[in-house]
């Protein structure tokens, strides 16, 4: 299929995956349905978790750590206190196994007596009153008794090692041997904090059963559901999990839930009665996972022309104290660090250690923003020191279709790296740009504050700079992951003749609720109302997968078009020369209730070997390029993110408005790595624990953002789609730190990029230049 | 403890609660008005944002004792003439078509934000409608249709 590419305000998204626009008001989001709870969320009729009414609940608290490494000795309440009216909870009083069911059974629900506290926000004991003030009064006055232990803050000075892989591929000496120029380069990022507006919310309801209900805020029912069976000792009908409107995860509502469900549920047991844990901002950061660090070196290997020939590339990723999804972060990270480029002599090594910091997991992007970061940063020293534009050097390199990446994937098909470069060079005017920035760049050079440095001379005060990056994203789960998860999606005609679509994906505010509806009123004929979704709630849906990886509307979707086209065939079947459309209300009077169950099955013709590491890491990729413009102050090295042009290849837009809505959201979060969002810690503690203090973009910070839609279908998804949600985070930031070079003449390698750092990298400049001078 | 009189959405509101206790929980607890959401507690993401007098005020900054016969408005008295319609007003309307709303928990307050501006005359040049909505965060939309959705009305208005 053909690569195709949107700009704003066309329409040739194909007719069949779209509702007769008859069905919808005139000039309504161009002929595609409405956000579907978008009116309950703009009239502040939908409820989440922490609007829920429920008579006769208490309060729940976590009493923490505030070591990063200790023994825990006894937990001692104050005996000053009357504790008959309130509950407290401890590890004694888990039913089940005390794990957070997660990849490895690391994490305590809570630190048992004589157990190891790994970090500052550790969850030790837990406390239930009828009310805030008791619970507030009281949280205070449970004292923990602890003998301290060395804690370890460096990744790589840990000898505990969650995850290590390695992928080879070529010959990285003969590679190196026929280099002309061989690049080193050290890359480091920092915590980043997923900052959903709405804090992780739960609210645990014993049942009759001897079982829990679980209300609240998460990307993933069936992940709760599990936790719960598990350290509750429960079983799947008494654990049920229902997901409330989710005010945002981006990742950090992936794992996280099941920890705040267990704990929860625990004090609802015990008090029996229903409990509400909902975290204020302070303990959310404090507690819950974030983006990990990473430490990543590149040695590169290129030819005069600019041909790479050997990239050797390693990664260390923080973990922080337990693994949580630790191991497949570092695995696509590792997978996605050499860039989008063709490179005969390959080595990816990359470990994850365990250090006392709370612990780090998912959030958008997954390993992939770190990784690419550091490949890009290298890509355009590159072309800087081969005196090549930073577009030509990628366009010289960038993968092309049937081009072999280093796990030895041939890439047949939905390869759109070129074009996506194109698009974002076009739509820039990038060379024109680059053209101007240099000889303004020029004229400033020599002078100024710093003699021999770049800093301004004159009264002008800005300096304007441009820069690009590429990327690619893994469609989906990594490696086999799909194969093992088997989802299962389902479309059902009820007996009164109502259709509804069965998932356990959740609505987080990228569209699920709209799309899949739309999916299947498209390919069932009829108008997107008629679809009904049923919300995500394990005793009504099967366990369609996490809502994660961007993996809803490609994988998930996919299930439901097929669920969609056999429900079709089998009702037009039945009634021979009908449409579905005319058909399926007699035909539900007549036959009873029809239901498809969907379950995966795996792409054709992909193939990988976890042991190896070979074979194909992905289906296929999305691609992604962004150009950046900036302008830097440069007395106070203050960085102005002014525009940003994101293409993105999703294989199919199915819904241009929400598409575009996440290519958005993700660039400028991308944007917030890049220039701010920065979390600083001290003996493992945060200390910017508050949103006063970890800054995230406001309006004004925000540059102007314009997306361009690439369609380069994938042949193995009904619909072609490839997903969307954490693409644009992996290609912004480091077009911006290029477009900082570009303006100053230094390269920032370290996130983010921050006045303080770009003022040392200037000053460094300037003494170096001014060492070549003398 | 002592009553304290107000006006929300046009109704009159009586609370017995301290003077000290929050605007926003006695809004979502005490009037039952969940619409208003808590972000941070510390008047920094604004998604608790209020029209008091109409001014936008952070609704967890604001004791209710400062509240006693002031008129507050919140999202849900936001378009009570055109929910009697059976419909959004035209401001929630643009945020719909645009796709201003993503996870939908900031836009209580960033509609608020919004209606404030508006009604202050604000037109649709961009930078002083980012201006107006500094003080909301979103985590979702990168802002640009936000910003696009409160121009159109703005458009509208003029």
């Amino acid at each position: 299929m053909p690569t195709r590419t949107l700009t704003p305000g066309t329409d040739v998204v194909e007719r069949a995956l779209v509702v007769d626009p008859g069905q919808l008001a005139p000039g309504r989001a161009a002929g595609f349905p409405l956000r579907r709870e978008g009116p309950a969320k703009l009239t502040g009729e939908a409820k989440y978790t922490d609007d829920l009414v429920v008579p006769g609940a208490w309060y729940g608290a976590t009493i923490r750590s505030t070591e990063p490494r200790a023994r825990l000795i006894a937990i001692k309440p104050d005996p000053d206190v009357d504790w008959s009216k309130v509950v407290i909870a401890t590890a004694a009083d888990i039913p089940g196994e005390n794990l957070v069911s997660s990849i490895k059974d690391d994490q305590p629900v809570l630190v048992p007596i004589g157990g190891e506290i790994r970090h500052v926000a550790e969850p030790i004991a837990l406390l239930a009153a009828p009310d805030r003030e008791t619970l507030r009064r009281l949280k205070g006055r449970i004292k923990l008794v602890t003998e301290a232990l060395p804690p370890l803050f460096d990744p790589e000075q840990s000898d505990h090692v969650f995850a290590q892989y390695e992928v080879n591929h070529g010959d990285l000496d003969a590679g190196f041997a026929e280099a002309d120029l061989v690049l080193e380069g050290e890359y480091r990022v920092g915590h980043q904090e997923q900052l959903y507006i709405e804090n992780n919310a739960m609210i645990a309801v014993p049942g009759e059963d001897g079982g829990v209900v679980i209300h609240g805020s998460m990307q993933c029912p069936y992940y709760v559901h599990k936790a719960l069976k598990r350290a509750l000792n429960i079983s799947s009908v008494q654990a049920r999990v229902i997901q409330e409107e989710t005010g945002g995860g981006f990742g950090g509502k992936e794992d996280f839930p099941s920890v705040i469900a267990l704990h929860a549920s625990l004090l609802a047991l015990k008090a029996r009665r229903p409990v509400r844990m909902i975290y204020e901002r302070h303990e959310d950061i404090v507690a819950t996972t974030k983006r990990h660090p990473a430490i990543v070196r590149h040695r590169t290997g290129i030819t005069n022309d600019g041909r790479l020939v050997a990239q050797d590339v390693e990664v260390i990723m923080d973990g922080g104290a337990y693994c949580t999804l630790t191991p497949v972060v570092l695995s696509r990270g590792l997978l996605h660090a050499g860039g989008p480029y063709r490179c005969p002599n390959v080595r990816l090594s990359g470990r994850a250690t365990r250090t006392n910091t709370a612990p780090n997991g998912a959030f958008r992007g997954f390993g992939a923003p770190q990784t690419e970061f550091a490949a890009e940063m290298q890509m355009s020293r590159l072309a800087e020191r081969l005196g090549l534009s930073p577009a030509e050097l990628r366009r010289r390199n960038v993968y092309r279709l049937k081009d072999e990446t280093p796990t030895g994937q041939i890439l047949r098909e939905s390869v759109a790296g070129e074009e996506v470069l194109e698009q974002a060079v076009v739509a820039s005017h990038y060379e024109r740009v680059r053209d101007r920035t240099a000889r303004e760049a020029s004229d400033r050079l020599g002078s100024g504050t710093i003699p021999a440095g770049s800093l301004r001379s004159g009264d002008r005060r800005i300096a304007n700079g441009i820069g690009i990056a590429l990327a690619w994203h893994g469609a989906g789960f990594t490696g086999s992951g799909e194969v093992y998860l088997a989802s299962v999606a389902s479309v059902e005609l009820t007996a009164d003749g109502r259709i509804r679509v069965l998932t356990a994906n959740t609505e987080m505010g990228q569209g699920t609720k709209t799309v899949f509806p739309q999916m299947v009123a498209g390919e069932l004929g009829v108008p997107v109302d008629w679809v009904e979704y049923p919300p995500q709630d394990t005793a009504e849906v099967l366990d369609s997968g996490p809502t994660v990886a961007s993996r809803t509307v490609m994988v998930v979707g996919g299930l439901v078009i097929l669920a969609a086209r056999r429900l079709k065939a089998e009702v037009e079947t039945r009634n021979p020369g009908v449409p579905f459309h005319e058909a399926f209300r007699d035909d539900a009077r007549t036959h009873g209730a029809t239901r498809i169950d969907q379950k995966f099955e795996p792409y054709p013709g992909i193939t990988f070997d976890d042991a190896t590491y070979m074979g194909d890491a992905y289906p296929a990729f999305g691609w992604a390029a962004a150009v950046a413009s900036v302008e830097v102050d440069l007395d106070t090295c203050e960085v102005r993110v002014v525009d940003v042009i994101a293409v993105d290849d999703v294989g199919k837009v199915i819904h241009p408005v929400l598409c575009e809505g996440q290519v958005e959201g993700g660039t400028l979060q991308a944007v917030g790595y890049a220039t701010i969002e920065e979390m600083k810690l001290t003996d493992g503690r945060y200390l910017n624990d508050r949103l006063a203090t970890y800054l995230i973009p406001t309006a004004l910070d925000a540059p102007h953002i314009r997306s361009i839609l690439v369609e380069a279908p994938y042949s193995g998804a009904p619909h072609g789609a490839k997903g969307v949600g954490e693409l644009p985070m992996d290609v912004a930031a480091p077009a911006v730190v290029d477009a900082i070079h570009d303006a100053t003449g230094v390269w920032i390698n370290e996130l983010p990029a921050t006045p303080e750092r770009i003022l040392a990298a200037l000053t460094d400049a300037g003494d170096a230049n001014r060492g070549a001078a003398a | 403890m002592s009553a304290y009189r107000f006006l929300v959405n046009g109704s009159p509101a009586e609370v017995d609660v301290p003077g000290m206790r929050r605007l926003l929980d006695v809004l979502r607890e005490d009037l039952g008005l969940t619409g208003t959401k808590e972000g941070c507690g510390e008047g920094e993401c604004g998604a608790c944002s209020v029209l008091l007098d109409g001014q936008v005020v952070d609704a967890c900054l604001v004791p209710i004792c400062q509240v006693e016969g002031r008129i507050v408005r919140t999202v849900e008295g936001l378009s009570l003439a055109a929910r009697e319609r059976g419909s959004l007003d035209t401001l929630q309307e643009a945020f719909l078509d645009h796709g201003a709303a993503q996870c939908g928990i900031c836009t209580p307050g960033m509609l608020m934000a919004a209606r404030a501006y508006l009604d202050a005359g604000g037109g649709p040049d961009e930078e002083p409608i980012r201006e107006a909505i500094a003080g909301n965060l979103c985590r979702c939309t990168g802002y640009t249709k936000i910003v696009d959705a409160i121009a159109s009305v703005a458009h509208v208005d003029a």
